[in-house]
């Protein structure tokens, strides 16, 4: 070992005593230290800084390692409650995205037809004035509420403020309508409140833990990985409903092959035996419940022999794990799922799931829905936002009258429409609207009816390449983001600080929403300058420290009561006070106040239904260009039954393109013939198949299910968008 | 003595590549190369089906093959915990080791060394785990010394039912998979 | 019917989908090594017996140099191979007796001195020398003029000649994780199949019909062997395990049982035999093209048994 690399080697342990002591070990052993001296001779010179996640919405805290000056790697930060000190894999690749070569690297400018991709690269203030002067003239012409924001995650803020300030009520995400909308609406009709997200989910303490559809291993969410293990440690009864042999399913007791699109059928089936076998929770339902009678009347016919051949499901295994969902009451817990905008029938379905809950007596107990809390941190005092008068342009005559989001699809139609208003601008943040909603074709012809269209990514995304002017972010490793007062099982804040420089011009959203306010006449709403100056009065105020916050990144809070036993109190903020059985909401707007099963069409014969979700190592469509996770996954396969694809003499490897019922082709895809999968329906991960031109890397890998899902349904009660409706055949190439 | 080990619950894991990710930046293995990986092993019928994840890696083998045949003694045991290693400069890159080992756990790492799982000894050696057992968001990995009864490692294959990968192989390895 | 479904994420370049570290390397290394083995047999056969003193035979002069133009090949090809030749140095600071890639290069070493001295041992019959280099010459006398230390001579070119035949199959037989090569026989084979290589080679160059005929004779002799030995291998493998028997199958009705069949036995071995039969009745004349065909199946018989080895695998996810 020589002398340089056994000082650098105790530069990095530093100074405490197990490593002095392995360092002064080190030279007393002969000579095959020579390539452990190379390994520690590549440490060099570590800082870390605490920050948290943004490769998804879970805001996991981590801590980035910087060496001689170069992001390194992320780690998880074991003060944070979410990810308890570890990174699911796409947090820990999250290196990747700032490293990504193919990286938005200034604001670009249109200068060919929209959607060619043809670009003139332009400094921030040209890109900036000439969205101000766009929007100012839109304003004039057609209201402030003719520019929407589409914004996603929590990096849109500031973007948020701007928009309210400037005067427009209409921001959306597709967490709502694509997303968790039906799930939330379904448990609102019941028990008054949402899931919401981090979900409340009890995973760690349930005793039985039931998946419909959830596919939690695939699905990433950290919390609720770690607390899958932790149940799965505990010995936890785990029953997963699925077409699909998921991760989940491989580590059940139970494992439901269900029939695509039945799910509500199982459900009212599991409550018509705990029903009939008196296996729910009596006390808490005459304690909590509205109605209880006249749901159990209406879900009497809904016996295991005539959900059998719905679902495919035995009605022997139907009943056996009705018992054993309830024999763990109320540590059972039936996950609500979270993208649930499967078949039209969501909302309906996920109240199915929170009447089961409710027969479980699970709200509020622990093993089922914990009541989550938050730090009590005061806002910025900021000017009161103009109020529209015309109101959100999403929803009109509240035709779906339990959306309590905005609808980004009702936006969308309603830029094509005209009605009930024009919709004349668009600003889309960190969200890739061609992957994102359903029917390509219809947010093109949105598109072309508006006079401003701005996108703001990090990397020529599909989205960006439909813009006017692209405006290039710097990412979450690189900037400052909101707070986060994040509503968890255990309240805490937590930062999102810069580790390294952006590598080029990009900007982070803070200071893009501040610049625009000021170009739009609204500097009053921008009383700070910098935002470590916002976040500085913001935790003062609130009687925190903003030192130790960027230097631990997080604030933790005292435990308070997450279960009614520990003293939450038992409130329904439902029409009754009650967790409503029976909902006369529903009655009222003409729907079922209990849901009744409605039988999904079948393929047509040579046709498959479409299914899609996720994998570990990547999010939705933003992860493709992450050469750190591409190397983990570099394109996505379409999961077909092995007795399907012997039939169709299709074998693992393949390439084939799929074509669905309007004769869309995708592109091509590699065959994966498992055992996996029923043979009705196929599978593949969602976010795969890029088209953008800028995507060097991740263009033409795999196929995209959004390119497919041509036809969907909305969901009558939310405006939700079920994508679970196509059909698709294999074609060959030639 | 000590003989450092993994145990791996593969009831636990959920395959999700966490492990790998996290060998890729701490150990800056290049674009294009594993150190660990994950395989799948399913058996039945649909819908009657057993998966097995493993999160597989080099054994650090009790009877390295990789090491007997390496002409240069590049590849060698070190004194610290038994753990199988190269050292750069004394390979020649002859790949007598990858062809000697029964995983293919090794790699001709683009700059033309012989390369693969350390255990992270560099991390060991201070008091940290490996990075892929510190990353787990299962908690599924373990690790430890097999020379030390009171480990968790052999507090694991104590209690728990477990196998290696290819055992008949010879090699004696030192991941243990609990099922 | 149940299924095994057995994925992998590894993908490591010549790892995966199948094992393919070795390209045309390998295979010719190991070919040139097991010929010029075969050169040091039998030129040291030639020494060892005194025939020598017949002088002239191709066998005893030429062979000699031109086996250290062809070791250079092989080792030049050898160093191709290395992925880390800057380092290459590193084979001759130490000796690892478990290594039989550390003690080929050894063997090499040791190999360049003892085909060297046998080759200056004739250079007195050589009359056609372009330069005559007197202090050479005076030793090649001295030498020659020790029966017993010719004989010596030649004795160790016999042996290093063996061992070096050997080592050539030891090297893979040593690598036990591809079980196509883990056979106790692979040295026998490439031993004998180097000799007949080299028995081809001097059959098809010497100048005298005598030493055609002597040569073509015991090439047909190892040819025969080398069937056996052959039989032996895959006999030997195939009862083995299942794993062992999965390799065999490679070549016998897998991937690459054509090349096997066809170029392996039938045009380096079955055909050369017969021709060669018949030549040594004097039924047909002597010609280049069944040398030929042995040397070119030799040649061949190392890249199946290297890139087979390679594919052959304990448990491979991949399937192959
Ligand atoms: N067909 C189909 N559609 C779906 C789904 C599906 O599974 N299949 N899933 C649905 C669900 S559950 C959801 S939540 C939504 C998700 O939908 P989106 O949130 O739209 O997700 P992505 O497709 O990843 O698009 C994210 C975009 O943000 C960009 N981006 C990433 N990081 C940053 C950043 O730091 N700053 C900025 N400015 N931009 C950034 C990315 O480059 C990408 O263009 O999609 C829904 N739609
Ligand atoms: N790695 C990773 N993790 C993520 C994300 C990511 O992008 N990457 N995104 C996050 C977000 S925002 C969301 S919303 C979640 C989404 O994740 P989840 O809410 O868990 O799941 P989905 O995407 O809705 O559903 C996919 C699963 O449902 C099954 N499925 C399909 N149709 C049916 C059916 O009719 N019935 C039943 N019972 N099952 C069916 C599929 O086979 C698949 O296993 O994942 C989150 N976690
Ligand atoms: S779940 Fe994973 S990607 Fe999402 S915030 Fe946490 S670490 Fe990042
Ligand atoms: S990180 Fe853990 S859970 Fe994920 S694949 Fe690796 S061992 Fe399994
Ligand atoms: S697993 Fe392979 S590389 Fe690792 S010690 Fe064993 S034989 Fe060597
Ligand atoms: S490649 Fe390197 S480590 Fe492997 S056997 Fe050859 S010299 Fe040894
Ligand atoms: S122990 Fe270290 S080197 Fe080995 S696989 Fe894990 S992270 Fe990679
Ligand atoms: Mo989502």
């Amino acid at each position: 070992m020589n002398s340089i690399s056994r000082r650098k080697f105790l530069k990095i342990t530093g100074t405490s005593a197990g490593a002095l002591a392995a360092a002064r070990a080190l030279p007393s052993l002969p000579f095959a230290n020579d390539a452990l001296a190379a390994l520690h001779e590549e440490q060099g010179e570590v800082t870390t800084i605490p920050t948290y996640c943004d490769i998804c919405f879970w805001k996991c805290g981590a801590i980035a390692h910087v060496k001689n000056g170069k992001l390194w790697k992320v780690e998880g930060n074991p003060l944070d409650p979410l990810s308890r000190g570890r990174l699911c894999p796409r947090g820990t690749g999250g290196v990747g995205a700032h490293y990504d070569p193919d990286r938005l690297r200034s604001p670009l400018i249109r200068r060919s037809v929209r959607g060619d991709e043809e670009w003139t690269a332009v400094t921030w203030d040209e890109a900036l004035d000439h969205i101000a002067e766009k929007m100012l003239k839109i304003k004039e012409q057609y209201g402030p509420e003719a520019v929407a924001l589409f914004s996603h995650g929590i990096g849109g803020n500031f973007l948020k403020h701007t928009f309210k300030a400037f005067g427009s009520p209409n921001i959306s995400a597709p967490s709502f309508a694509q997303c968790r909308g039906p799930r939330d609406v379904g448990f609102r009709l019941t028990f008054g409140e949402d899931v919401s997200s981090p979900e409340r989910t009890d995973i760690r303490n349930a005793k039985c833990l039931t998946l419909i559809g959830s596919h939690l291993g695939e699905n990433m969410h950290n919390t609720q990985v770690q607390e899958f293990a932790d149940a799965i440690e505990a010995g936890a009864s785990i029953i997963v409903v699925d077409p699909r042999y998921s991760i989940a399913a491989s580590k059940a007791k139970y494992y439901l092959p269900i029939k695509p699109g039945t799910d509500l059928a199982l459900l009212l089936a599991w409550m018509n035996v705990i029903v009939s076998e008196k296996l729910y929770d009596a006390d808490y339902i005459a304690q909590y419940g509205f109605s209880f009678e006249e749901f159990s009347q209406s879900i009497a016919q809904n016996t295991p022999e005539w959900a059998y051949p719905e679902t495919g499901i035995k009605p022997e295994l139907i009943r056996e794990t009705a018992r054993e969902i309830a024999r763990y009451r109320p540590a059972s817990l039936i996950h609500p799922g979270r993208h649930v905008t499967w078949y039209g029938d969501d909302a309906q379905r996920s109240r199915a799931i929170a009447l089961l809950s409710a027969l479980l007596g699970n709200w509020g107990r622990k093993g089922g829905f914990y009541y989550p809390v938050s730090m009590d941190l005061p806002g910025y005092p900021y000017p009161p936002y103009p109020k529209s008068e015309k109101g959100k342009v999403d929803n009109p005559n509240q035709k779906y009258p339990f959306a309590h989001e905005t609808i980004t699809t009702g936006i969308r139609e309603a830029t094509i429409s005209g009605e009930p208003y024009p919709i004349k601008g668009w600003w889309v943040y960190a969200t890739n609207l061609f992957h994102a909603l359903p029917n390509e074709q219809d947010t093109i012809r949105a598109i072309q009816n508006l006079d401003l269209m701005v996108v703001v990514d990090v990397i020529p995304s599909e989205i960006a390449g439909w813009a006017d002017v692209v405006l290039p972010e710097a990412t979450y490793l690189e900037r400052h983001d909101d707070l986060n007062v994040e509503w968890f099982r255990d309240p805490f804040i937590s930062i999102r600080q810069p580790v390294v420089k952006a590598p080029d011009d990009q900007k982070p959203n803070w200071w893009i929403a501040r610049e625009m306010a000021n170009r739009l006449g609204l500097e009053s709403y921008y009383p700070w300058e910098d935002i470590e100056e916002y976040m500085q009065f913001r935790l003062e105020k609130g009687g925190y420290s903003f030192d130790s916050l960027k230097e631990k990144g997080i604030i933790l809070g005292e435990r308070q009561p997450n279960y009614f036993d520990e003293g939450v109190p038992a409130e329904f903020p439902t029409p009754s006070g009650k967790i409503e059985f029976y909902s006369l909401q529903l009655t009222e707007h003409g729907h079922d106040p209990v849901p009744v099963y409605k039988k999904p069409d079948d393929p047509p014969p040579g046709y498959f239904r479409l299914l899609y979700g996720r994998a570990p190592v990547h999010s939705f469509s933003r992860t493709q260009s992450n050469r750190v996770l591409m190397d983990m996954m570099n394109e996505n396969e379409i999961w077909i039954n092995a007795d399907i694809a012997a039939r169709w003499e299709l074998k693992s490897g393949d390439r084939i393109r799929l074509k669905n019922e309007d004769g869309v082709l995708s592109n091509l895809i590699k065959v994966k013939a498992t055992e996996r999968i029923r043979p009705d329906c196929v599978y593949m991960v969602h976010g795969f198949g890029h088209t953008s031109k800028g995507l060097r890397f991740a263009r033409g890998r795999g196929a995209s299910d959004s390119q497919l899902i041509t036809r969907y349904k909305v969901d009558p009660l939310m405006g939700g968008t079920a994508m679970n409706l196509t059909f698709v055949t294999f074609e060959r190439e030639a | 003595m000590s003989r450092y080990a993994m145990v791996i619950d593969t009831k636990k894991c959920v395959g999700c590549m966490d492990c790998v990710v996290a060998c890729k930046t701490e150990n800056n293995v290049p674009e294009g190369y594993n150190r660990d990986w994950i395989v799948q092993d399913v058996m039945g019928k649909f819908p009657d089906l057993h998966m097995e994840i493993r999160s597989e890696r080099c054994n650090h083998c009790d009877e390295p093959p990789c090491v007997h045949c390496c002409p240069t003694g590049a590849s060698h045991v070190h004194e610290r915990g038994g753990v199988v290693l190269v050292e750069h400069n004394k390979c020649i890159g002859c790949k007598a080791c990858l062809a000697s080992c029964p995983y293919d756990a090794r790699f001709i790492h683009p700059d033309g060394y012989a390369d693969k799982c350390t255990f992270c000894i560099h991390r060991v050696e201070v008091g940290l785990l490996p990075a892929c057992v510190s990353v787990c968001p299962t908690h599924c990995m373990y690790f430890g010394n097999l020379d030390d009864p009171a480990s968790d490692v052999n507090k694991l294959l104590n209690s728990r039912s477990h196998h290696a990968v290819l055992p008949e192989a010879g090699t004696k390895p030192h991941i243990f998979y609990l099922t | 019917m149940t299924t095994h479904e057995i994925t992998t994420t590894r993908m490591n370049p010549m790892i995966d989908p199948g094992m393919h570290i070795w390209g045309w390397e390998i295979p010719v290394y190991l070919f040139l090594g097991g010929l010029v083995a075969g050169f040091m047999v039998i030129s040291g056969y030639f020494l060892f017996s005194g025939r020598f003193q017949e002088s002239r035979h191709v066998t005893c002069f030429r062979a000699p140099l031109t086996g250290l133009i062809l070791i250079s090949l092989g080792m030049f090809a050898l160093f191709l191979d290395l992925e880390h030749k800057l380092y290459a140095w590193r084979l001759y600071t130490t000796i690892k007796i478990a290594s039989p890639m550390s003690w080929g290069a050894w063997i090499l070493v040791l190999v360049y001195p003892a085909m060297a001295i046998m080759a200056l041992i004739h250079l007195p019959d050589q009359k056609h020398l372009p330069i005559r280099v007197e202090f050479l010459h005076k030793l090649s006398q001295s030498l020659r003029s020790h029966e017993g230390l010719a004989k010596t001579i030649g004795a160790i070119n016999m042996l290093g000649g063996a061992i070096l035949g050997m080592y050539t199959g030891v090297l893979l037989s040593s690598l036990g994780a591809r079980p196509l090569w883990s056979s106790s026989s692979l040295w026998l084979l490439f031993l004998v199949s180097g000799m007949s290589a080299t028995a081809a080679f001097i059959h098809m160059v010497a100048p005298t019909k005598a030493e055609r005929e002597l040569l073509a004779k015991a090439d047909n002799g190892f040819l025969s062997l080398e069937l056996f030995v052959l039989a032996l291998y895959l006999i030997g493998l195939a009862t083995t395990s299942d794993v062992h028997a999965d390799a065999v199958r490679l070549l016998i009705s897998g991937t690459y049982a054509p090349v096997f069949w066809i170029f392996v036995i039938g045009v380096g071995i079955v055909i050369p035999l017969g021709i060669q039969i018949l030549a040594v009745n004097h039924k047909v004349k002597h010609t280049s093209i069944p040398p030929l065909m042995v040397i070119a199946g030799g040649l061949i018989l190392r890249f199946v048994i290297v890139m087979a080895g390679q594919h052959s695998h304990w448990s491979n996810a991949h399937g192959l």
